[in-house]
């Protein structure tokens, strides 16, 4: 039924390469919800770009270390968290 | 759980109760008699009001016993709320246009109040049922 995301994220690794930081702490630095970064972070939900840039920027890190997206031609992922 | 997601399951159940009792108080007056001599009128006011007072009372309750899990929504929360009354919607207008049908070919008024009830009820049911598979499973805004 729902489309599953061919975008992955760092997420995780970053939080937790950021002084463990919880994601409770980056839903407060980003204006959401823990239950929306939990989705972001299990690919269950796609964030807008705008979300996508605030939460690079939390980790200071460029966008696409954040968020990944394969080749055309790379088979689609199982699930979007590494 | 997400404060929305609850609050789509407590709109959904509801509207089940709310309903279920309905239906119930209307087949136990009639008692075998015909569905149209059924003096439908307040049992349907009653059920609408109650289960639209159930749910205000239940928000304060969990809002004054449970402060921490009532959140604002966010971005994604809207977006599932749109999305699940999108899907909802279709039952509102299926019952209008079968009221406006039943209207035009003369049916009596207790089959043209209970197609509009029935068609809120699926509306709102249908609406939370995707709702809650959106937190549950997933939700794409593209």
């Amino acid at each position: 039924m729902v489309k599953p995301t061919m975008v992955t994220n760092d997420i995780r690794t970053l939080r937790f390469t950021h002084g463990e930081m919880t994601q409770a702490e980056l839903a407060d630095r980003v204006g959401m919800t823990r239950q929306t970064i939990i989705a972001i972070e299990q690919g269950r939900y796609s964030p807008s770009l705008e979300v996508a840039f605030q939460i690079a920027r939390v980790f200071g890190v460029p966008l696409d270390e954040v968020f990944q997206y394969p080749d055309a031609d790379a088979a689609p992922q199982g699930k979007a968290g590494k | 759980m997400a404060s929305e997601e609850r609050n789509a399951w407590q709109f959904g159940i509801l509207a089940i109760v709310a309903y279920t009792v309905y239906v119930a108080v209307i087949l136990g007056r009639a008692a075998g008699a015909p569905l149209v001599e059924v003096e439908f009128a307040w049992p349907m006011i009653w059920t609408i009001l109650g289960s639209i007072a159930a749910s205000i009372v239940i928000a304060i309750l969990l809002g004054t016993l449970f402060p921490r899990t009532v959140q604002k929504p966010d971005v994604r929360d809207k977006q599932i709320g749109r999305f699940g009354d999108h899907v909802g919607q279709g039952f509102v207008i299926a019952g209008a246009l079968a009221a406006m049908l039943m209207a035009i070919a003369d049916w009596d008024r207790f089959w043209i109040a209970n197609v509009i009830y029935l068609g809120f009820v699926l509306s709102a049911v249908l609406s939370s049922v995707a709702k809650i598979v959106a937190y549950r499973k997933g939700f794409q805004p593209w």
